[in-house]
This record gives structure tokens, sequence and C-alpha cells, in this order.
């Protein structure tokens, strides 16, 4: 752990990832101690200020009525890193168990559940989300749920994939031989081994997650307002273009910094700890 | 022999179906006693690696019965049968999990199988380490940190951790170099008459049958060619399949003895 670090800081490139990572977790953590207006997250309005372009008091500008861009951008990193960890602390439990029960135990319960699996990835994330979205009410919690449903099927697969290497190792056999039971046999013996690349994969993907409840909210069917959130703002500045740029510009600047923080550092585990799969 | 330790019936095993249907063993029985080192000789794909699955019940013979002392070896083993018969793999650097410490790898013989009071059982890992010639403070390491002997050493160590009275040896040396093969073949037989172990040492090796073995089983292409004592099956091959095997084992002759000598005391080579 502390050696991943120090090779990670090495490189100035996933140093860099580093710095991003750190500086939108941070900003999410502490957003009511930095942020200037702490109370424009909510439904706030202010029309003496509204559609302002950035100045001293406002870093990043107003939005359309009168709230702080920058105190909206730090609280909407705060919901995106939440829904983030949600969906994958939901997600990577179910692909990974799926995974390794497919892997290890093979025959119908492998084909049932890998074909399963197929069916998922088969749809395009959006698409299926979309569709979830579109049958539930659009909050928060259904966000979770879409994206979570989309999210577990990468993970079975790629732990099924890893299993399946893994099963022809000795020391599976081994520990069959000596009686271990099945449980533990997946659960002790093979999924240690899948841990490099399964945390290389949740690094990348708290990435993609912002990225696709982005896209779900620049469409509307993700977090409402007033609640703050990079898509649903990028959304409502679009009309405004060129003219009020800093409406769309500043959030989709915050989508990039952490899609792209949260890339560089995935790149440099998978390489660190050598799960090239 | 009056009841052999291990008794193999009749067995069969064939893989696949239809046209791809491979038949791995076909009517192959013989005995191994109490104490005794058999060695299963034979080129790959002769059904070595079959027998030594069909015997630790990976998968259950397609025909025929495998009986334990006495008793038949149900498809589906239980515990006790799992704690009776042991295995050391070919490949040192696949037998043990990389992402475990030595100490948690043989932990988890006496925990499955529940043997000594749960407080002491690192210090009995330590002790198994001990006898297999290393260190025991080894069992904090990671197989990593382990040469290939070391590590062979450390599957011996597993193997004896649940006292198992049967160990097939699945070409435990060949993966290792040849004076590291040495002090493992050594360890091996030591442990063997120590605690009367019985051994189905699985081979293309045949020095090293004649090294540790009793007897010797030949197979070819699934089929049990012969079986007899060491001795007799070098002296008088009958099959020449078997001939051939011994044949192909590099012998050292007077002269190239004396060649040996010459290198090892510097002089020249012609």
């Amino acid at each position: 752990m502390k050696r991943t670090l120090v090779i990670l800081l090495r490189n100035p490139l996933s140093a860099f990832g580093v710095l991003l990572v750190a500086t939108v977790v941070l900003s999410a953590l502490l957003a009511d101690v930095i942020v200037p207006f702490p109370e424009h997250r909510g439904a706030v309005v202010d029309f003496a200020n509204f559609n302002q372009p950035p100045s001293a008091q406002h870093p990043m500008g107003t939005d359309l009525v009168g709230r702080d861009l920058f105190s909206r951008i730090v609280y909407a990193y705060r919901i995106s890193l939440l829904l983030g960890v949600v969906v994958l602390a939901i997600a990577v439990p179910i692909g990974v168990t799926v995974g390794l029960v497919a892997g290890y135990l093979g025959g119908r319960v492998e084909y049932v559940l890998m074909r399963l699996t197929d069916v998922f990835l088969s749809i395009p994330p959006l698409v299926l989300a979309m569709s979830i979205m579109g049958v539930l009410e659009p909050t928060l919690i259904n966000g979770m749920l879409a994206v979570t449903a989309m999210w577990w099927p990468w993970y079975a697969r790629l732990v099924y994939n890893l299993t399946r290497a893994e099963r022809e190792e000795g020391y599976v056999l081994a520990a069959e031989v000596l009686g271990a039971g099945r449980v533990w046999v997946m659960f002790r013996e093979i999924l240690p081994n899948c841990v490099p690349s399964i945390v290389t994969k949740m690094t990348l993907d708290l990435g993609f997650v912002i990225l696709i409840a982005s896209s779900l909210s620049f469409l509307g069917l993700g977090v409402q307002p007033p609640t703050p959130d990079l898509g649903s703002m990028v959304a409502d500045g679009a009309t405004y273009l060129p003219d009020s740029w800093w409406l769309t510009v500043f959030p989709g600047l915050a989508i990039l910094l952490a899609v792209f923080g949260f890339n560089l550092v995935g790149d440099a585990l998978r390489e660190i700890l050598g799960a090239d799969q | 022999m009056a009841t052999p330790f291990l008794s193999i019936e009749g067995v069969r095993r064939v893989f696949g179906s239809g046209a791809g249907e491979v038949v791995a063993l076909d009517g192959v029985s013989l005995q191994v006693a109490r104490g005794e080192c058999l060695a299963v000789v034979g080129e790959s794909g002769s059904g070595k690696t079959t027998l030594a699955n069909l015997i630790l019940g990976i998968y259950p013979p397609s025909a025929g019965r495998i009986m334990l002392d006495g008793a038949e070896l149900p498809a589906r083993r239980r515990i006790e049968h799992r704690r009776a018969i042991q295995l050391v793999q070919q490949n040192p650097l696949s037998a043990l999990n990389p992402r475990r410490s030595v100490g948690a790898s043989l932990r988890l013989a006496l925990d499955v199988h529940a043997i000594g009071p749960r407080a002491g059982r690192d210090a009995h890992v330590r002790r198994l380490l001990e006898e297999v010639g290393l260190p025991g403070e080894f069992a904090r390491r990671a197989p990593a940190a382990l040469s290939g002997g070391q590590r062979q050493r450390v599957a011996i160590a597993r193997a004896l951790a649940c006292e198992a009275p049967l160990l097939v040896l699945d070409e435990p040396t060949s993966a290792l170099d040849v004076l590291v093969q040495a002090r493992v073949l050594r360890l091996l037989d030591d442990l063997r008459r120590q605690r009367g172990l019985t051994y189905v040492f699985i081979t293309h090796d045949l020095s090293v049958v004649r090294n540790v073995a009793d007897r010797v089983a030949v197979f070819e292409r699934g089929r049990l060619l012969e079986t007899g004592p060491v001795a007799q099956l070098f002296a008088a091959p009958a099959h020449a399949y078997t001939r051939s095997l011994i044949a192909a084992v590099p012998v050292v002759t007077p002269e190239e003895d004396a060649l040996r000598a010459r290198i090892a005391q510097g002089g020249p080579a012609s």
C-alpha cells in the first residue's frame, strides 16, 4: 500500500492524477468549510446577482438565479462521489460474487450466470439506465439503482475470466485436496488474487460512474434540482452559450478533471499492481 | 500381499464423449502395500496424472473402483478421505497461494481438519516447517521470498500437516535444480521411513525411481504394461517399451566416470 503510493507519486503523470483525485475528494469532504456560499447548494434565489461572469466574489460566476457556481460545483462533487461510491459498493460485491461462482463452479451454474451477464452487457449502458429511469421516478436513489444495474456485469465478466485462470493454479488444487470448502476456495484462495485487477477497475470506474451520472442528469434523468449536479449544470447552461460561457465551461471542466484524475490513477495502478487484464 | 493399503481395481477413465472421446486410463489394476513406495513411470500422455487425480478424487473413475485400506473410496470424497490422501505437485511456483503467507497455507490444513487445539496451531505450523528442514520463522514469509526447493519443502509440510498416510507425489522434483532434487528426494525418503508413509510416486525420471522406489508400474497410453520390484524391472524388463525407457537413462560408464573425475580436478577434458 505504502509502496504503491510512493511509486504513484514518483511518476509525474500519475502524481498529477493523485493530485486531481485528492483535490476532488478533499473538496467534496470539506465542502462546508471551503465554499463561500454554502446555502447556494439549495433552492436559493438572488436575482440581484444572476448570470454574473467570474469575479472576485464569485470566482466561477453565478448561475441563472444568482447562485455561486463554484459553491455549487463543489457540492456537486460531493453528490457525484457519493453516487460513485454507493454504486460501486453495491455493484462490485454482486459482480464479484457472480463471477467467482460462475468461474469456479462451471457447468450449468456458469451457463446461467454468464448468459444473464451477457444479456445485461448487450444493452448499451446509457440506454439501460435511461429505460430504468424512465420507469422509475428520477430521484438520486433511483439514479444509483439504474447505474448499479448496468455496472455489476462488467465486474462479473472481469472476475469470471480471472477465476477461470486461477482455477488452474496448483494452490487451488492443493486447497481442494486438503478438503477446504468451495466457499473458502472461492473467497479466500481465488479472490485475493483478483483484488489488484478489481481495485484498478474500481478506480477507473469511479470516473466513469461520475461521467454516466452526469450524462443521465444532462438528459434530465438524474439528480433533480435544486440539488447541484454537474451534468444538469452543463445542460442548463448550454442554451446560453457562447455568451454566458461560465455556466457550462466550469461544470464541464469539473467533470473532465475528476474523470481524468481517476483515469490517470487507475492506469498507473494497473501497471504497478500488474493487473493487466 | 495380505490386504493392500491402496487397491485400484479395473479402473477406466474416459474424457469427453462421442467423436472427441479420449480413453485416458483403461483396465488398470494395481496394489500398493502400506509403507511402500510405488513409482509410476511413463511418457506424458500415458495416464500417470489421470491415475493421480483418480486416487485424489479430483474426478471419479468411469468404471472400476479404488479401495483404501479395504474400503471403497466414494466418487464424492468425505473429509476423512481428503485427510487420508495428500498431494505434492510438480510445480512449486504455483502450489502455494502467492497472496497468503507460508504459515497461512499450512494452517489451512490444520484448520480444515481441526488438528490440535486452535491456540497451538501456529506453533504446530512452525514445527511442521522444521520437520522439512526449514526455519520456523518462514511461516511469516510470502511464497515469493522462497526458492523453488524451499517452496517444495513447504508443499511437503502441507501434505504432512493432516497426517495423511498416503501421499501422491506428482513429479515432485522435476521442476527443481539437480542439487535441490537430490535433497528433496532424500527428505521424502526419510519421512517415509520415519512415519511409515505410503507413496505413489509419479515420475518420468528412471534414475529417481532407482533411488527411492520399491516397485515400479510402467504405463503406456493409458494401459499398465507391467509392474515389479525395481531391481527386477531394471534387470529383466518384460516389455520392449520398458526396455526403451531404461535405455533412455543416461548411464555413467567407467570411462565417463574417469573423465568426470579429471574435469572435477581441473584437468583437460580430453
